[in-house]
């Protein structure tokens, strides 16, 4: 199970990098960036998870109960909002590449002038 | 109860390995944005069965609102003006 | 494929291959899945409760304990935002009335009932994010595609009630200043940056959590006018032509 649990996040870090890199579209390659950036959260919550414990939220529940490690979550929930924001520069970036030199392929752009 | 989810995390995480292995190697732009709402979901369940209802709230928000919203106005563009003569 | 893509991914597979055992015997070290260890999550658990008044301790550690690290994170997303505008807003023709209706009957009719729901769901989201799972940034994100739908399911016109510039830019900007506002006043105070100031009521209830329900809102504000800017931006850059594109 810790194989499989580690071995997923390991996978899926790797198979979004294999497509930004074998990319041929700009928007494609954002995607996959957001891919890759998943993966952390998996490895996150994976790392802070406790058998036979319950989410750390107390409203119903007797204070001293088994709860999940509650630092890990702080962490993924805040990045999960905000990578949004990120992932529309990269893309704004990529609109304007297009507006500048009229096609969105990597390889097909044009060399800085001047 | 809580004991017996073993075998719906290990399922759910191998789900999660092949939708993200579709996301990233769908060549088609306008296909991997439903495949990446479909990806979302999954992690979405995922965060759920382990236990983290805060972050599965914002990931199904941010999968569902966000994501095909700023991806298909940019995929629309950028094929326009392709278009064009 | 073409032949450049093909000897790039003969290179990368390898190369990534190496990436991912590296990446593997790192994590060999860790703990085995289900039995962490770390007693920071242990402790604030047993704590927040008491402490805080807040019976939702992921909320509790991103507006309280980890109050300076939500700042980096507003700071993050503004700066993202920022750049957003400064590609897509130059050069624009002056969006005048852009004639685009929505032909379908159902989707007007859904849509426009629809817009309600989901901005009472984002506010509550938002307004209960102390007591039970939610907080600032789920709402925020909730609300903003509520307004993105009357632009769904209504047309152009209905958006540029909301979706313009000079209502949008304030709102984000005092959604960033006011989080840090908060906290300056706590130094005014006497205390350290982001100290509570207020009394921490009663867990369990709307009224709990002190200075932390104010942080709370400000993020709300801070997220849903960021994405708005966003969406703005990038519908304004399709609909609209640029004007060396004629």
């Amino acid at each position: 199970m810790t194989l499989l649990a580690y071995g997923v996040a390991v996978w899926v870090f790797a198979i979004g990098i294999y497509g930004a890199i074998v990319s041929r579209n700009l928007i494609h390659l954002a995607l996959c960036l957001t891919v890759t950036q998943s993966s952390t959260y998996i490895l996150l919550l994976t790392v802070g998870y406790r058998h036979g414990a319950g989410a750390p939220i107390f409203e119903d529940v007797k204070l001293g109960t088994a709860a999940v490690d509650p630092v890990v979550q702080s962490l993924t929930l805040t990045d999960v909002v905000v990578s949004v924001t990120v992932i529309a520069l990269i893309l704004a970036l990529a609109l304007d590449v297009h507006r500048q030199s009229g096609s969105v392929d990597p390889d097909e752009i044009s060399t800085l002038n001047g | 109860m809580l004991e017996t989810i073993a075998p719906l995390q290990a399922a759910t995480l191998v789900l999660v390995a092949c939708a993200a292995t579709a996301v990233a190697l769908c060549l088609d732009p306008l296909r991997q944005i439903f495949l990446s709402g479909v990806y979302g979901l999954l992690l979405a369940v995922l965060f759920v069965v382990l236990q983290a209802p805060d972050v599965a709230l914002s990931m199904l928000v941010v999968s569902a609102v966000a994501y095909p919203f700023i991806v298909l106005i940019a995929i629309s563009r950028t094929r326009r003006q392709r278009e064009k003569p | 494929m073409s032949s450049r893509q093909r000897l790039r991914a003969w290179i990368a597979a390898p190369v990534l291959g190496l990436l991912a055992a590296i990446l593997g015997w790192g994590l060999s070290g860790a703990p085995g899945f289900g039995h962490f260890h770390g007693a920071y999550g242990d402790l604030l658990s047993a704590t927040a409760v008491p402490q805080r008044h807040s019976t939702n301790v992921v909320t509790a550690i991103v507006f309280d304990y980890r109050g300076f690290d939500t700042m980096g994170e507003e700071f993050i997303l503004f700066a993202s935002v920022v750049g957003v505008v400064l590609l897509l807003r130059d050069m624009r023709e002056p969006s005048g009335d852009r004639d685009d209706p929505v032909a379908s009957d159902a989707i007007r009719l859904f849509g426009v009932l629809m817009v309600g729901v989901v901005l009472v769901v984002g506010l509550w989201l938002a307004a209960f994010g102390l007591v039970t799972p939610g907080g600032g940034f789920q709402g925020g994100v909730i609300v903003a595609g509520a307004i993105v739908l009357v632009f769904l399911a209504a047309g152009y016109r209905p958006w540029r009630a909301f979706g313009r510039q000079s209502l949008l830019d304030p709102f984000e900007g005092v959604g960033a200043a006011s989080y840090v506002a908060l906290g300056l006043a706590a130094l005014i105070a006497g205390a350290p940056f982001l100290h509570n100031l207020m009394g921490l009521g009663t867990s369990g209830t709307l009224a709990s959590g002190g200075s932390m329900t104010l942080l709370n809102w400000a993020v709300a504000v801070e997220v849903a006018a960021a994405n708005l800017v966003l969406y703005t931006e990038f519908l304004e850059s399709y609909l609209v032509p640029h004007l060396d594109e004629r």
